[in-house]
């Protein structure tokens, strides 16, 4: 009974930080993406504009959410929900800060640690492109198809060289327990440097690329290319229903963001000094550091480059990505069993 | 090395980026800050009176004939003998311009052979259905002090300061129909608080002959040649350096 208390607490507050988070998250894109562009962005709610989110938020739900005539009705309505619900449960599985101890007992700042984190990562990402999908075949109309076929090809492009990329991750750290990685990542190289996973500089490389891919963001936001096909996928949905897609894309976005920083920049790691409070929320600091840096990367890289081609894509994925991920499996491979067994001749 | 640079291109556009978001950013908070605009700034028209509180208008319709949108209707009626609205023999006894059809491109201000009408600074003028889209003379025509008027009150929307401001029109030849302006540009403001621009010395007053100033307007026009060639357009130099 106490576990389910503790769990539904816990669950509770990561949905609460899920949704804070996502009101910052476009406000911060939206400014910075301004910025970059010699704008202001929104200031007018709030101070520097800092509800803008939620004042566009109470806007959606209030507007009408119209069904057109020739949806697949019951598809049409789940799609929202079902690309909100991945993007929620993916974060379960992430730690935000070292256990803390409180009266003899040990939490953990996660909802629940799988030992098949990674796996379940990835499947639960890939959860996100049936709801893309489905949202624009059975919206009837041309661009949301034409959108849900690209998200279709782009999964296929992308899903590969996204595991592939995270296979020398689990070699390395042993594990597929999202905490057991962030723990290997605790040690230092010569005192000093954090043994973070980021010396497997091409899997970085390679995640990252396939994150922007897997998260639909610039540059390569095919599905819902604005210029080309009006919105892809959500061309046909309005009102609070839109909303929930773009919630699920803020919170994919910070989640990826937050699994980069667990795979690649040792999550919460990071110095602990002082009494035991500070040391509880010192990690929680580090990691939402580290995760907000990485979607300033994400929105940096948004105001920069252009929409890629999809041609350009699809090849990009099949004939660099994976044959580069499947090279460094084999050099990771080698250098581990290296480290295990010492040289061959020696 | 010229495979370096090319590897490092695509990163180069990134800091294209962070370096535009520590620049001056070009947006204006419209309400709250206002753009000083330009002195010869096309606004809301404005009907003018002499000093001594007479309508410049005489009702000569040339204003309504040469709007090209066709939204002034200007009826004159003759002066009341014994109370004159304006020193000549008619006045603008009907004055209306329809602000939805105008186009603000001043003819009716090039027209005018008394300056009756000009232009102001204010294009704050949103109205709330078609019929108060046409101003009628008692909005237009300005205060006997020479005030321009406003149908309602000053609100930080509705900024009776820009109506205050002269358009500081500029006539090619001859402001108010004087001969011995004929072939200078002289600037012509509207009225503002208290009546007539200050005039314009002259030609003889200024003691120039004629050969004189047709000398130095050719010395002025070669002057300004070679600048007008070699200005660039804003922010090339900028780029230029980027590339």
């Amino acid at each position: 009974m106490e576990d389910f208390i503790v769990a539904a607490v816990k669950t509770v507050i990561a949905f609460a930080l899920l949704f804070t988070v996502v009101l910052i998250l476009v406000w911060a894109e939206r400014r910075i993406v301004a910025f970059m562009q010699n704008r202001l962005g929104p200031t007018r709610a709030g101070p520097l504009g800092i509800l803008q989110t939620l004042a566009d938020g109470l806007k959606l739900i209030f507007k009408e959410s119209m069904t057109p005539d020739r949806v697949e009705v019951w598809l049409y309505l789940a799609a929202p929900i079902m690309a909100l619900v991945p993007a929620l449960l993916i974060f379960l599985v992430v730690p935000i800060g070292a256990p803390i101890t409180i009266g003899g007992t040990e939490y953990t700042l996660q909802v629940t640690d799988l030992n098949v984190g990674v796996l379940y990562v990835l499947a639960m990402s890939s959860m996100a492109v049936y709801a893309i999908a489905l949202a624009g075949w059975s919206s009837g109309s041309k661009y949301p198809l034409i959108g849900s076929v690209r998200s279709a090809a782009q999964m296929i492009s992308y899903e590969a060289a996204m595991g592939l990329a995270l296979v020398p991750v689990i070699m390395f750290n042993g594990t597929t327990s999202l905490a057991g990685i962030v723990e290997a990542q605790g040690a230092t190289y010569f005192g000093f440097l954090p043994a973070w996973n980021i010396v497997l500089l091409p899997s970085f490389v390679v995640f990252v690329i396939a994150m922007f891919a897997e998260t639909n963001r610039a540059p390569f936001d095919l599905v819902e290319a604005e210029q080309e096909i009006v919105g892809g996928f959500h061309t046909e949905y309005s009102g609070f229903r839109f909303a929930l897609f773009f919630l699920a894309e803020y919170i994919n976005l910070f989640n990826m963001s937050a699994l980069t920083v667990v795979f690649f920049f040792g999550g919460w790691q990071g110095p602990v000094f002082g009494p035991t409070v500070v040391q509880w929320i010192l990690p929680v600091i580090y990691f939402f550091a580290k995760t907000f840096a990485i979607v300033f990367l994400f929105i940096w890289v948004r105001g920069t480059l252009p929409r890629l081609r999809y041609d350009q894509l699809m090849s990009f994925g099949w004939k660099r990505l994976i044959p580069v991920s499947l090279a460094w499996i084999i050099l990771a491979m080698i250098a581990v069993g290296i480290r295990r067994f010492g040289l061959p001749w020696a | 090395m010229s495979w370096f640079a090319d590897l490092l291109g695509p990163w180069r556009g990134f800091t294209v980026t962070w370096r535009q978001m520590f620049k001056p950013k070009l947006t204006t908070r419209y309400p709250k800050e206002k753009r000083v605009k330009p002195q010869r700034f096309h606004g809301r028209h404005a009907l003018n009176r002499y000093p001594d509180g007479m309508e410049k208008c005489i009702g000569c319709e040339l204003c309504a004939s040469v709007c090209p949108a066709r939204c002034i209707y200007v009826r004159g009626e003759d002066n009341p003998p014994d109370d004159p609205v304006s020193p000549g023999e008619r006045f603008g006894f009907v004055y209306e311009i329809n602000m939805l059809r105008c186009i603000f491109c001043g003819m009716c201000v090039e027209a005018c052979p008394t300056e009756a009408i000009t232009m102001t600074h204010l294009f704050e003028m949103s109205v709330s259905d078609r019929q108060e889209g046409i101003f009628t003379k008692d909005v237009l025509l300005v205060e006997p002090d020479g005030t321009p008027n406003h149908p309602l009150p000053d609100t930080p929307l509705i900024d009776i300061k820009e109506l205050r401001l002269g358009d500081g029109w500029l006539r090619a030849t001859s402001p108010s129909g004087r001969a011995e302006f004929e072939g200078v540009e002289a600037w012509s403001p509207s009225a503002r608080m208290g009546g007539l621009a200050p005039a314009e010395p002259a030609q003889e007053a200024r003691g120039e002959s004629q050969e004189s100033r047709v000398k130095s307007q050719e010395a002025r026009t070669k002057s300004q040649e070679p600048r007008t060639k070699n200005q660039e357009p804003r922010g090339d130099g900028e780029e230029g350096t980027d590339d």
